[in-house]
């Protein structure tokens, strides 16, 4: 079998901050995901306009771009505008809150189109039976539309979370330990590039899987109240 | 902001999104090739048929693209001697070569499960009705049932290639002078950031729009029997 020279803690731990870093940016997605479709949903035209230049432009840009953009670019950008106010300081990003942030907001506008369809597919009548049982616009969201956007939403946010945890293999271009940088630095100091990646990937595949099965117990669980034939 | 970079390093960025289409559009055709076959083997009814088929779409849909790249273009090298043995090693000194061959591999997995729901979604009466005029195997598949899955797959398979487009700039990493190799290497020199990563994410934007017209284009032609005449 692959003969991992001792570097196997390195690629778990490398495994463990990928999932962090997995979980921290699909909390900020579902965040920007529901804001996202407020907006798309919005009365205000103007709203409904920022909302889809968000989910039009960053679907259309590459996550590689995205990432160099904001960890590289941010920090100059910011310097320039301060230096022209008189302020001369250095800034840099922590790869980190860079990549997190990223992804997060990639992937924000990839939830925003889940929850809008989501959204849709609650009934109008019950909104609308909650509205008549006195209920103010906040409480039917949270009480009536938001549990049952989930169900429909949950498939959708399944996708996004297996594209996002491999987009955040990206994030070791800006050297973030995760799993894919460690492999790299374990297939340089062994000589052994191929035993490496191949053993990440067979990583990412068991995440793969343990999400697969995640998503059809959560799945299970949100439609528990739905009869089926 | 200075604007005089971004002119100045047009002409190179330019030149560079040739090589991003000249990649993508390489490893498109291929891909499209090599999914069709697989994906009628994904169907198949023979375990020793779909279940390579099947592994195979697994472990490249399952893991990320970034370490396909890596693992043929540096995980090669474990395999010198090999690879120098059968003549192959200088294909795989190549990072263009590497980064087409892994490209071509991941969207033709992904293209072949879009393809299979496809075949899977043509009215089984369509096929009846094929047998019942005498066809069978290649005949039917070539007349009936891929002409109709491709129609049913176009939109999902308009996403994929979008979605390749963006992913091969990841060949980048492996020093191919696509749009955001081009980008990186001048904005290390020239430290202008968000000047270059700005202007190479618009050319992003201008050539996903411009697949999206073509591709919608093709769609529209082969549907066009779909629409009534007004």
């Amino acid at each position: 079998m692959l003969e991992l020279q001792g570097y196997g803690w390195l690629l778990l731990k490398g495994a463990k901050l990928t999932i962090y870093v997995g979980i921290c940016s699909l909390a900020i997605a579902i965040c920007l995901g529901l804001a996202g479709a407020l907006c798309k949903l919005s009365r205000s035209a103007l709203v409904r306009f920022a909302a889809t230049c968000y989910t039009t432009v960053i679907r259309g840009i590459p996550e590689l771009v995205l990432i160099l953009l904001v960890y590289y670019g941010a920090p100059t950008l910011i310097q320039d505008i301060l230096s022209l106010a008189g302020y001369d300081i250095y800034i840099s990003l922590n790869p980190f809150v860079a990549g997190t942030a990223t992804i997060g907001f990639i992937y924000g506008a990839f939830a925003t189109e889940v929850f809008r369809g989501a959204y849709m597919a609650v009934p109008r009548g019950q909104i609308e039976a909650a509205r008549a049982c006195g209920m103010p616009p906040a409480l039917t969201f949270r009480r009536i539309t938001l549990p049952q956007m989930m169900r429909f939403a949950l498939p959708g946010l399944g996708n996004v979370w297996m594209v996002l945890i491999k987009a955040t293999a990206l994030i070791s271009v800006i050297q973030l330990p995760e799993l894919m940088r460690n492999a790299d630095i374990a297939a340089r100091a062994t000589h052994k590039p191929f035993t490496f990646f191949f053993a990440a990937s067979l990583i990412y595949l068991l995440i793969t899987i343990g999400s697969n099965i995640i998503q059809q117990w959560a799945e299970n669980r949100a439609n528990r109240g739905v009869r089926r034939a | 902001m200075t604007v005089d970079i971004i002119v100045d390093s047009l002409p190179r960025l330019l030149k560079g999104s040739l090589i991003t289409l000249e990649i993508t559009g390489l490893s498109v055709v291929i891909g499209f090739c090599l999914a069709i076959p697989l994906a009628i083997m994904r169907v198949s009814s023979l375990r020793s048929l779909w279940m390579p088929v099947y592994a195979f779409i697994f472990y490249f849909r399952g893991t990320p693209l970034l370490v396909q790249i890596f693992l043929i273009y540096y995980g090669s090298g474990q395999f010198q001697d090999i690879l120098s043995d059968i003549g192959l090693w200088s294909l795989f000194q190549s990072a263009w070569f590497c980064a087409v061959l892994s490209l071509t591999l991941n969207t033709a997995a992904y293209s072949a499960e879009i393809f299979r729901g496809g075949i899977q979604g043509v009215p089984y009466g369509e096929i009846e009705a094929g047998r019942a005029c005498g066809m069978s195997g290649a005949l039917l598949y070539r007349r009936i049932i891929l002409p109709k899955a491709l129609r049913i797959a176009w939109p999902a398979y308009t996403n994929e290639v979008i979605f390749l487009l963006q992913a091969s700039s990841l060949v980048s990493i492996i020093t191919v002078m696509d749009i955001t190799g081009v980008a990186r290497v001048i904005a290390a020199r020239s430290f202008a950031f968000y000047e270059l990563f700005l202007t190479a994410a618009v050319l992003y934007l201008i050539l996903v729009y411009l697949v999206l017209f073509l591709f919608q284009r093709i769609e529209r032609r082969i549907s066009s029997y779909l629409r009534t005449s007004a």
